[in-house]
């Protein structure tokens, strides 16, 4: 891939409860409600797979504990896992 | 390389080990900000490393059950107690973090008392105070918090201030003590507003890993179940109703490093901008410290006055008994009672209640005899809407001039578990609404079913959702109806009105409940006029459905 996006997401889907906040609150809207339903009958959030920024704003909206993940494109020699400045 | 930047705290549970429902969510309804309110709090315990020593006090109410989403030690107190509880865990162990969890019907009502000494003790505890205006659990009782002409189930025509008096605002009354090193309100519902709430739970939870003393965090959180909200506009609520009466802020922050503020450490006497010396940044402009303003009340006369003009003898005034037409009422306090004048929602319905009934010929003609007197029980996830559908079955049954009761299930494993509610309809006075063995029996999901079909009489008739129960019931005495219900409702609109579906398949199997008065009953208890008009259509859909079906048999 020559041009990665800066971030990319991934819901479990079986956590999701559909909620569509994070829908709502994802800045270049890369999240969208599915049509199909879960095993709980929500139908659960997707990343469309592209355009999203890693921002993080999904995963500090959406209630439900781990249902989103959120990960940053990084270069290989900057250092991993560092916490949003609040 | 994409590496991971946020995901599921260390500090909550891989699985969530709960007896009933789904292990891998919480219980709480969609869009809830108790979740959200959890992840926050348990990524500061990660990010500060103080998950192993920390111990979490849960409360009594929708968040009973944090004990089953937190990785760390959790004790869980008796309602309203948290504070006196985690006053004694920290003086037992006082190198342990604890933090104490409570909802606003759990600290600002029957806690009052404990919240208010732990605080003017300044016992080195953090209190998350999660502030939704009412009590979620048993079902939107009025809380301290609700609002002024707030509609709860205990102040069905508003909250008013002769009756109840002001919302508590909890934050202020601390911010009267000496002793709070810091204190501030946040609100969940944006993503500006969450991150402030995020700060405001990291430095909380510092302020005791340093040893400073008190801390508690007011957080405005919507609830969408019980104000019978989608997710979205329970925010946009919050937005336009809480936040101009809870102001954000900080209310108090003694904890700035003396080299930085050492107006700080003077503060108690009162002048000083402690919070933005100490490099606070307010949600609004609210001055630190015992010296905030308290924010305007409402254009009302005060509550003594009101109380003059309202003597405590006139009883029945206040219960909304010729409220308003008392001579010489100023418009102020007629204003006020107003509320309590709104007819109850009976009457205001299409229909008017029908006249009681003679003993013979009780239910109408159509009424096959095993259909009449039924004891149902209604069963599903929570969500799916299964209080609404027994609710909506006892008014129709109530505008049909039957005797009825309706039982809601309560308790916190309602709302992620099973939900289920008890409806009798009946010819004679009903001794007890519960019902223990079902005649009929409406299953929205698996669980249920596999839950309740034991319990369903000789002869039951099961009515089952189709769409997510694969496996029909197995019994041979017992008569089952599918009915695909989710798919139904979804080809109408939403699968959240597979509720309604269920209902059309009852009326249609069983004629107990005519079509007006389930639509006079939607009309009184369903709110949104879009919403109506999609559960008439479901009703519609579900009596079809359940009709085709018994065509086919037939033939
Ligand atoms: S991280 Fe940001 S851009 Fe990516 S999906 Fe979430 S909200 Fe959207
Ligand atoms: S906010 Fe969370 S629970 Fe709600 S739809 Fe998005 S991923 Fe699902
Ligand atoms: S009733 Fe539901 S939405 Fe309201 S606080 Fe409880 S879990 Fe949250």
């Amino acid at each position: 891939m020559p041009n990665p996006a800066r971030g990319k997401i991934e819901i479990a889907q079986d956590e999701c409860k559909g909620c569509a906040v994070c829908t709502d609150a994802c800045p270049p809207k890369v999240i969208q409600l599915s049509t199909t339903l879960n095993v709980q009958g929500y139908h659960p959030a997707q990343y469309l797979g592209d355009g999203c920024t890693g921002c993080g704003i999904c995963f500090y909206v959406c209630p439900e504990p781990g249902a989103i993940t959120v990960y940053k494109w990084q270069d290989e020699e900057v250092q991993p896992k560092q916490h949003r400045a609040a | 390389m994409y590496t991971i930047v946020q995901q599921r705290p260390d500090s909550i549970y891989d699985l969530f080990e709960r007896k009933d429902g789904d292990q891998h969510v919480t219980h709480y309804c969609p869009g809830c900000g108790h979740g959200v309110i959890h992840k926050m709090i348990a990524e500061c315990l990660d990010d500060l490393g103080v998950q192993d020593r920390t111990i979490l006090v849960s409360p009594v109410g929708c968040s009973v059950f944090a004990y089953y989403y937190f990785d760390v030690g959790n004790v869980q107190a008796p309602h309203g107690r948290a504070p006196a509880v985690a006053t004694g865990i920290k003086r037992s162990r006082p190198g342990s973090i604890v933090l104490s969890y409570q909802g606003d019907g759990d600290l600002a009502a029957i806690g009052g008392n404990e919240i208010l000494h732990a605080a003017n003790r300044g016992e080195d505890i953090t209190v998350f105070f999660v502030n939704n205006a009412i009590y979620g659990m048993t079902g939107g009782q009025m809380a301290p918090t609700s609002l002024l002409g707030q509609k709860t189930t205990t102040s069905p025509f508003g909250r008013t201030l002769q009756n109840e008096g002001y919302p508590m605002r909890v934050c202020e009354l601390l911010a009267a003590l000496e002793a709070p090193v810091y204190l501030e309100r946040t609100a969940i519902f944006d993503s500006k507003n969450n991150m402030r709430t995020r700060k405001a739970i990291r430095k909380a939870i510092q302020n005791q890993i340093d040893g400073l003393g008190f801390s508690l965090v007011e957080i405005l959180s919507p609830c969408p179940t019980i104000w019978k909200m989608t997710p979205q506009d329970a925010r946009k609520w919050l937005n336009e109703n809480m936040i101009p009466y809870y102001k954000p802020g900080v209310y108090r922050d003694k904890t700035a490093p003396p080299t930085k503020s050492i107006v700080t450490l003077q503060a108690a006497s009162g002048s000083s901008s402690a919070a933005s010396e100490a490099g606070q940044t307010p949600a609004t402009k609210v001055p630190a410290d015992n010296a905030v303003e308290p924010s305007s009340p409402p254009p009302a006369p005060s509550r003594r006055t009101a109380r003059k003009e309202v003597p405590l003898v006139e009883v029945p005034s206040l219960l909304g008994i010729r409220a308003t037409e008392r001579p010489g009422e100023t418009s102020g306090s007629a204003a006020l009672l107003g509320n309590y004048n709104e007819r109850s929602r009976f009457f205001d319905s299409t229909v008017s209640p029908a006249p009681p009934r003679s003993e013979a010929g009780f239910f109408p003609s159509t009424v096959p005899e095993k259909y009449q007197n039924p004891q149902i029980k209604i069963a599903g996830f929570g969500g799916q809407g299964v209080l609404l559908l027994g609710e909506v079955l006892a008014e129709s049954g109530m505008l049909s001039g039957y005797r009825v009761s309706w039982l809601p299930s309560y308790g916190p494993e309602m709302r992620g578990g099973t939900a289920h509610c008890h409806v009798r309809l009946s010819q004679h006075e009903i001794g007890s609404p519960l019902v223990s063995r079902p005649t009929i029996l409406l299953s929205l999901n698996k669980p249920s079913l596999l839950k309740f079909l034991p319990e369903a009489t000789p002869g039951a008739l099961i009515i089952y959702n189709s769409s997510l129960i694969d496996e029909p019931p197995v019994r041979d005495d017992i008569e089952t109806v599918p009915l695909s219900a989710t798919e139904i409702a979804e080809k109408i609109g939403s699968p959240k009105v597979a509720n309604m579906v269920m209902i059309g398949g009852l009326m249609a199997r069983t004629h107990l409940l005519s079509k007006e008065t389930v639509f006079a009953a939607i009309d009184a208890l369903v709110k949104n006029q879009a919403l109506i008009e999609l559960n008439r259509r479901a009703i519609e859909a579900g009596m079809q459905a359940v009709l085709e079906l018994e065509a086919v048999l037939q033939s």
